[in-house]
């Protein structure tokens, strides 16, 4: 049994079609899980789901054994569960550590030591630390975002499209801090459009068609796979 | 000698009078603009509900007078402002979980909260007009004034006096103490923090686990707070006339919009822009004139660039450059 687990789950939006049918998706402790699918696949209606902004039809999602389908979005945060949206991940019109003390907004005790792990994890963070984060560059935002969602030491980091709009450069940069943080032990689920560059980073790798599980397998199976390759990557 | 008179008219008629008439407009700005930044609504009912706390004061007022309790020198309303600022919130309260909160929790646009808004406002003139009448009072006693213009001449022995009127002191030192404690809340604390990201991004901040009812209770008590206040303080400086809060409602959106909608340091600053525009561009140059230039070139009209009748007109006009031009507001950098 995973840490996180998303069982069966099966939603859409209001009273719409089923975005996911019977989809399952889980994820370890230190382990890095890429979710990846073509346009429309329900990708981030999975992750969504599992993040409780969506209400499942059925199915369950729990972590570390506990049932957490009729928690509130805020209630999983307060269970570890970090989430970066695709779009609009930071708050602009704040500081660098104003957006990490946000970020901590639920902690009781001293943030300051969370915030200095941040620093050492993102060094640009400490350097850039009272500067409005609108005035930074598409790549320190992003890292801005991860340390936002780092600061509640979350034992689960979703990231959606974490690196959407973002060069090849700036791209490698991310996911080495991605990888940094797996590193401390978090479980990570990652939406992703760049297939190749998410499975090559990734332990295990899901492939969602119409809202269904189509394969899945470690990172190194998946892009072996010549049908995921032909389908999804390209070659 | 001359240029000193000169000066002293300039103080006297335009700047004091600007500072104290710009701090009352600061403070229903920043009111304005933080209904606007954070719930997300142009709030119509913002003259009425400044009324609305006055008319506390004033019957408090009244009240404390007939106990025999003063404050000294000082206006006895001054006393009643925290009772009167408690009646304004609970009001607000009251009208955002019966009103606004269904709106809110709907997520209707801003256009549909803004017209229930000036629903709210019919409302609340309607109250007023039930509590109080329409008819004008005056409510300031104590100490009418710091300085006046003829004990000024004495001292100095100019020609023009300077006159400073209590009222005038209390509003500027007020508002400086109030703004200054609102905006150390406001970026200094964690509660002031966590309004700021919930008006910059109100779905990242449901993320981070702020709960947006204490942002919204929290920003109706500094509502209430603002416009108690800049309430009273227009009442005392001019007298209470209910129905003149509405039309100050003008130069109030106005310097909101002056200092760029949803930023407070604007709305503080625009309420300033605000009102020495107003009565830089009304006041009569004559007697500054008569002192300045030599005799034969002595002014022999008002040199008034516009009659007083069209003070509203300036903050409209200013309005619509602004929108026009700078529709974001003139001041540049960090919002609420």
């Amino acid at each position: 049994m995973s840490f996180f687990q998303g069982n069966k789950m099966t939603a859409g939006y209001g009273d719409g079609p089923d975005i996911i049918s019977s989809c399952s998706i889980n994820v370890s402790r230190g382990e890095i899980v890429a979710i990846l699918g073509p346009n429309g696949a329900g990708k981030s209606t999975a992750m969504k789901a599992m993040l409780g902004l969506l209400k499942l039809k059925s199915g369950s999602v729990s972590i570390d054994g506990d049932d957490i389908s009729s928690l509130s979005p805020q209630d999983r945060v307060k269970k570890g569960i970090s989430f970066v949206p695709q779009t609009r991940n930071v708050f602009a019109e704040l500081t660098v550590r104003e957006n990490l003390e946000i970020g901590a907004f639920l902690r009781e005790d001293d943030i300051n030591k969370v915030i200095e792990e941040i620093y050492e994890l993102f060094p640009i963070l400490k350097e850039k630390r009272s500067q409005i984060v609108g005035q930074l560059s598409g790549g320190q935002r992003q890292q801005v975002a991860l340390g936002r969602a780092l600061m509640i030491r979350p034992s689960v980091l979703m990231l959606d499209e974490p690196t959407a709009g973002v060069s090849p450069i700036v791209m490698d940069e991310l996911f080495e801090h991605i990888i940094k943080v797996k590193e401390t032990n978090v479980a990570i689920i990652m939406v992703e459009q760049n297939a190749k560059q998410a499975l090559s980073i990734s332990d295990r790798g899901y492939v969602l068609v119409t809202g269904e599980n189509k394969f899945e397998g470690s990172g190194k199976e998946l892009l072996k796979d010549p049908e995921v390759r032909r389908s999804f990557l390209g070659a | 000698m001359d240029l000193l008179n000169a000066v002293i008219v300039l103080l006297n008629y335009t700047v004091i009078p600007a500072l104290t008439y710009g701090s009352q407009l600061a403070l229903g700005a920043i009111f304005v603009t933080l209904i606007y930044g954070i719930l997300r609504f142009a709030n119509f009912a913002t003259g009425d509900m400044m009324s609305f706390g006055t008319m506390f004061a004033v019957l408090l007022t009244y009240y404390f007078q007939s106990l025999g309790i003063s404050f000294g020198i000082l206006p006895t309303a001054l006393l009643t402002i925290p009772f009167a600022i408690f009646m304004m919130i609970l009001y607000m309260l009251t009208i955002d979980k019966f009103v606004f909160s269904y709106y809110r929790v709907k997520k209707s646009p801003p256009v549909q909260l803004a017209m229930v808004s000036v629903g709210v406002m019919f409302v609340t003139q309607a109250i007023i007009r039930i509590i109080i009448g329409p008819s004008d009072r005056r409510f300031l006693d104590g100490e009418k004034f710091i300085l006046k213009a003829t004990e000024f001449k004495e001292m100095t022995g100019l020609n023009e006096g300077l006159t400073i009127k209590s009222t005038q002191a209390i509003t500027i030192i007020v508002t400086i103490i109030l703004v200054s404690i609102m905006f150390w809340f406001l970026n200094k604390t964690k509660t002031g923090t966590s309004m700021r990201a919930y008006s910059d991004n109100e779905d990242l901040a449901l993320l981070s686990g702020i709960d947006p009812k204490k942002v919204v209770l929290i920003t109706w008590v500094i509502a209430g707070i603002l416009a108690t206040i800049g309430g009273i303080l227009y009442g005392l400086d001019k007298s209470y006339r209910p129905f003149v809060y509405f039309n100050n409602m003008l130069p109030i959106f106005a310097a909101a919009i002056v200092g760029g909608i949803g930023n407070p340091y604007g709305a503080f600053l625009g309420g300033y822009v605000i009102a020495f525009a107003e009565i830089f561009l009304t006041y009569a140059y004559k007697r500054f004139f008569i002192y300045l230039l030599p005799e034969s070139l002595e002014p022999n009209s008002m040199i008034q660039l516009l009659s007083t009748d069209y003070k509203f007109a300036i903050s409209f006009s200013i309005l619509v450059i602004v929108l026009l031009f700078r529709p974001s507001g003139i001041f540049e950098g960090k919002k609420i």
